[in-house]
């Protein structure tokens, strides 16, 4: 493999993710996405935190209340952090992320599902 | 000073692992002094141990495989041995020892043989069907297959040093806790697959980037050969199963070192857990094994039966489809555990269907030999009988699906065929398939034919001698891993298994015979052109073996089966052109990969025998190589242009001479 | 359109459309730069780090109840301290940012700053972190107790190590580019360390809202 230049972004061809831009004005760009994605995520977990412990909000709703929270927050980071977007550049990125995510879903609800019935079914007699 | 070692450790009192022990300690250090003596090493560390050429690690990987096989056979000889002779009668292996051959059997099969064979084959192949160079990684490649190898090492130590694990290939809890298993068998287990483990993560991670990311231009998705199709399947799966694997032996070896309680009885541990996240590993695993062999197949039988693969985008499908479904399924292997039977009726259904694009594949196979001009060299061979065997055991396993079956069925010897009829049948043989057909491109000389033909023959009908006995015997009620059984019925059976396994024997010692004979007839067996089966994808392009660089410029890819399409252009039009000869640029060896491994096995060694000094010596040791790794200035060289076009000219020379004097490529 | 599109359809029929429609999508003179490389490689990889933290959520979500008549953790998880700690992280996460963006303006005051700043931060948040086990296993709550505490230990003390070693990382990559400049694979390297960083705050997003926030309330 020859070492290409590593500062230009190939034209049309893929973008690495959570690259940064190199040039001057882009800096500031740059910084202000970062910014934007702080003041967002800052945002997102205070009413997590305030949610959690408030009396304010129907009680039960709250667990949900919270994943979609946090579910919002990872998208700022993937966003904002990660550079993640739908462009063309990104198609490798966001079909590794989906396959992560289809994974982790499988395991979690998989889990769950599995491990409640098992645990009903197979639980210690209590006699 | 060292933990928990002692000279009790090594096992003066047992014969047969002593001899067992004994005999492995004197045939390495024999061929350690072997080489040294023929001043041998330089040569090997050089060329060989530091290399991160993928070809030469591909070899690397096929070569511990091989050897690994042959221990693991070893020990179904003795399983098959004890089982024909325990009958009322306690055979020759007491039962704490028969734990230890079965649980070794089946760790080093799966962890040690099929897994590096299979990864083997796609680091040789993968590159050169891309039309690159090397993989993303190729230092990474080459810490992979030592920490592999690291692995295995420590697994065969346990037989010289303490002794290995009782419980089986899966260490299920509680019988692996600390509680019932406070040897250092399953320490052993623990430490060699997960150091392993991280060395195949590396592999997945190295593999999915370079087929997605590196590939000659005009490669694009739908013009790889299917191969690559089932490498990147296989390698997604690895990136996404093996993590579960770290954490589920990461808990165990917690409550074994430090008392954690998650799969403990006590304390609110759970068991079942245990079982359910081995088992989201354990699925996948089996597609991650039978996916290469698949692609293989593909190759084979395309080649060998002189016509385009039938169906290739119903194969990129239904390989894609296959890597999905394979991560909904995995309570099939434990229906019985008592999730219920809306659980179950789910995971049944979904393990029915992934038979489905497992059908396809099958049909599409056929319906390339079907008009083609079939030649039965060895590797059609192998891919012929696996057609066979394969749909046999995939059959058995659908019905293994259907959970009130299974639930007659679970654990008994009809789940041990079936596993076996599918993993031999097509994981095998396709290792032995892919091994055939591309040991010539490896080493610039093909295996000899009849030897090979005698080997298959004896594997094929070894294997159904070994193994339709035991659906029969698993029919009639006969549990597996037993050590001795008093119920008449079984015996016959057992004897006609045992009587199979020394058929397949026979295969093995054919194939030695036939690696041996190959070397020493190695100038009869030459292949100059480099494409000694008239092959169809780019690996065929180049010179056998391969120069380091594979290419001397990528090729521009305009289709698929794009050098089947060069070649017969070439007969028709004469070579093509000599291209334009640039510098090439290409990675430097390392000794990280060997040096990394070196402390992974004192570390893992310190952490079963409890030596902590040891272990943080090697931690130590580890993050140094890391970062004198990452100090280096100087990370390629450069090929000239000149030599490469010695080197690539050299190569058109010898193939237009060839193939001038050999006439048409037939 | 996809790679997918580009190359699909366009096979041994048309071969010089598809090549035409393909090296749009591909850089065709040499297979994709270095940095993207890299970068990808290093994305599989974290992906495959997310996969390892999902077991260690789905079974501390099975096994959160198991507290063998041990305290659960509503009794032992202090809000305040895990505030904090976010709020450590998720400003640690904007000050790697902000060293990225350096790095690749090969701005020294942007990168050594960021990274300064990012070191401190998540030094900060280990130091409660190593606190809050401190006086868990001080109270008898160590993981060891119950299969609840074995989950919880080992879920948050994972993710605790993977920090501990990215700072490890981090200071490689000062000494780096302090040693031999903004040299190409150094720079690849610390886009793969920033990758890391916000992953680890990802996986912290999802900690101390099922963990501490459910667990706390519940």
């Amino acid at each position: 493999m020859s070492s290409t230049d590593d500062y230009e972004p190939l034209h049309g061809a893929d973008h690495a993710p959570g690259d940064e831009p190199a040039r001057g004005r882009e800096v500031a760009e740059g910084v202000l996405g970062y910014l934007i994605g702080l003041a967002l995520a800052i945002l997102l977990t205070a009413v997590s935190f305030f949610i959690a412990g408030t009396f304010l909000v129907w009680r039960p709703s709250i667990p949900i209340a919270l994943v979609v929270l946090a579910i919002a927050q990872i998208g700022v980071h993937l966003v904002f952090f990660l550079h993640i977007t739908t462009g063309p550049d990104n198609v490798n990125n966001v079909l590794a992320l989906a396959f992560g995510v289809l994974i982790v879903f499988l395991i979690l609800v998989g889990s769950l599902w599995i491990m409640y019935n098992l645990n009903q079914n197979m639980g210690p007699m209590t006699m | 000073m060292f933990g928990k070692l002692t000279w009790g450790a090594i096992p003066f009192d047992q014969p047969i692992p002593l001899a067992a022990g004994g005999i492995v300690v004197v045939v390495i250090v024999g061929v350690v002094a072997f080489v040294a003596i023929k001043g041998w090493i330089p040569y090997l560390w050089r060329e060989w141990i530091t290399s991160v050429d993928h070809k030469r690690i591909g070899v690397m990987y096929v070569t511990l495989a091989s050897v690994m096989l042959l221990r693991g056979f070893i020990d179904a000889i003795m399983m098959r041995s004890q089982q024909a002779l325990a009958f009322r009668s306690q055979g020759y292996l007491p039962p704490e020892h028969y734990n230890q051959i079965f649980s070794a059997h089946g760790t080093i099969m799966i962890f040690f043989v099929a897994m590096p064979f299979v990864i083997g084959l796609m680091n040789l192949v993968v590159p050169l069907q891309l039309g690159v160079r090397d993989v993303a990684f190729p230092t990474l490649n080459s810490v992979s297959l030592w920490l592999t190898a690291t692995g295995a090492l420590l697994v065969n130590l346990s037989l010289v040093v303490g002794e290995f694990s009782r419980v089986g290939w899966l260490p299920f809890p509680p019988l692996s806790e600390l509680t019932y298993s406070p040897t250092v068998g399953v320490d052993y287990y623990l430490w060699a697959v997960q150091i392993s483990g991280v060395g195949t993560l590396m592999t997945g991670v190295n593999f999915v980037t370079t087929i997605l990311k590196i590939h000659a231009p005009g490669m694009t998705y739908m013009r790889m050969p299917v191969f690559c199709w089932t490498a990147l399947a296989t390698n997604l799966l690895i990136v996404a199963a093996f993590p579960v694997l770290t954490a589920t032996l990461a808990m165990l070896t917690l409550d074994r070192y430090l008392g954690f309680h998650f799969f403990t009885n006590e304390a609110g541990g759970n068991m079942m857990m245990f079982m359910n996240l081995i088992w989201i590993w354990g699925h996948p695993e089996v597609y991650i094994l039978v996916l290469p062999a698949f692609g293989v197949f593909s190759e084979v039988v395309s080649t060998f039966s002189r016509k385009q693969l039938f169906g290739y985008r119903s194969m990129v499908i239904a390989t894609m489809a296959i890597c999905v479904i394979s991560f909904m399924v995995w309570l099939h292997h434990f229906f019985t555990m008592g999730a219920g039977p809306n659980v179950n009726a789910v995971f049944g259904i979904a393990s029915m269907i992934i038979a489905v694009p497992t059908g396809v594949k099958i049909f599409n196979w056929m319906f390339t030999m079907y008009g083609g001009r079939v030649h039965y060299a060895t590797p059609m061979l192998w891919s012929i009988g696996f057609m066979v065997t394969f749909v046999i055991g995939g059959l058995t396993g659908v019905l293994l699906a259907v959970p009130p079956a299974d639930f007659m069925l679970h654990n008994s010897l009809f789940l041990v065929a079936h596993f076996h009829n599918v993993i031999i049948g097509a994981v095998l043989f396709g290792a032995f398939a892919g091994y055939t057909f591309w040991f010539p491109k490896a080493f610039g000389f093909r295996l000899h034919e009849g030897w090979g033909k005698a080997a298959f023959w004896c594997w094929f009908f070894g294997f159904y001698l070994a193994f339709v006995p035991l659906y029969v015997v698993g029919l009639m009620g006969m549990t597996r891993r037993m050590q001795h059984y008093d119920v008449p019925e079984w015996r016959p059976w057992l004897l006609v298994a045992a009587g199979g396994a020394v058929v397949i024997l026979a295969g093995i010692l054919c194939q030695i015979a036939q690696l041996v004979v190959s070397i020493r007839r190695r100038e009869e067996l030459r292949d100059l052109t480099g494409d000694p089966w008239m092959g169809r994808s780019l690996e065929w392009s180049t010179s056998s073996p391969p120069p380091v660089f594979n290419f001397a410029v990528l090729p521009h890819v305009e289709g698929r089966d794009e050098y089947w399409r060069r070649a017969r252009l070439a007969e028709r039009a004469g070579p093509m052109a000599e291209p334009i000869y640039k510098p090439i640029e290409m990675p430097r060896n390392s000794a990280t990969g060997f040096v990394c491994a070196f402390f992974a096995t004192f570390g893992g060694f310190g952490m079963i025998w409890h030596i902590w000094w040891l272990v943080g010596v090697s931690i130590l040791g580890a993050f140094a190589t890391f970062v004198v790794f990452a100090w280096r200035d100087r990370t390629e060289y450069e090929i000239p242009s000149d030599e490469v076009a010695r080197i690539d000219r050299a190569n058109r020379r010898a193939r237009g001479e060839a193939v001038a004097g050999a006439g048409a490529l037939s | 359109m996809t790679a997918f599109q580009a190359g699909a359809g366009y096979g041994d029929d048309r071969p010089e459309e598809g090549r035409r429609r393909a090296e749009a999508l591909f850089d065709r003179a040499d297979p994709a730069s270095k940095r993207i490389i890299v970068g990808y490689g290093f994305w599989i990889f974290l992906l495959s780090d997310i996969v390892m933290f999902s077991a260690f959520f789905a079974t501390y979500a099975v096994l959160v109840n198991e507290t063998a008549g041990g305290p659960s953790g509503k009794d032992l998880f202090n809000l305040h301290n895990v505030a904090i700690e976010t709020a450590c992280l998720l400003l640690s996460s904007f000050t790697c940012g902000l060293a990225a963006i350096g790095s690749r303006a090969h701005n020294s005051l942007m990168y050594y700053g960021g990274m300064a700043a990012t070191c401190v931060l998540g030094l900060g948040f280990l130091s409660i972190e190593i606190h809050e086990f401190a006086g868990m296993v001080g109270q008898g709550a160590g993981p060891t107790r119950s299969a609840f505490l074995s989950a919880f230990f080992t879920l948050v003390g994972c993710h605790g190590l993977h920090v501990t070693l990215g700072i490890l990382w981090l200071l490689t990559m000062v000494a780096q580019v302090f040693a031999k400049g903004y040299r190409a694979d150094i720079l690849r390297r610390v886009l793969c360390f920033a990758l890391f960083w916000h992953t680890l705050d990802i996986i912290w997003v999802a900690i101390f809202t099922v963990v501490y926030l459910l667990g706390a309330g519940a």
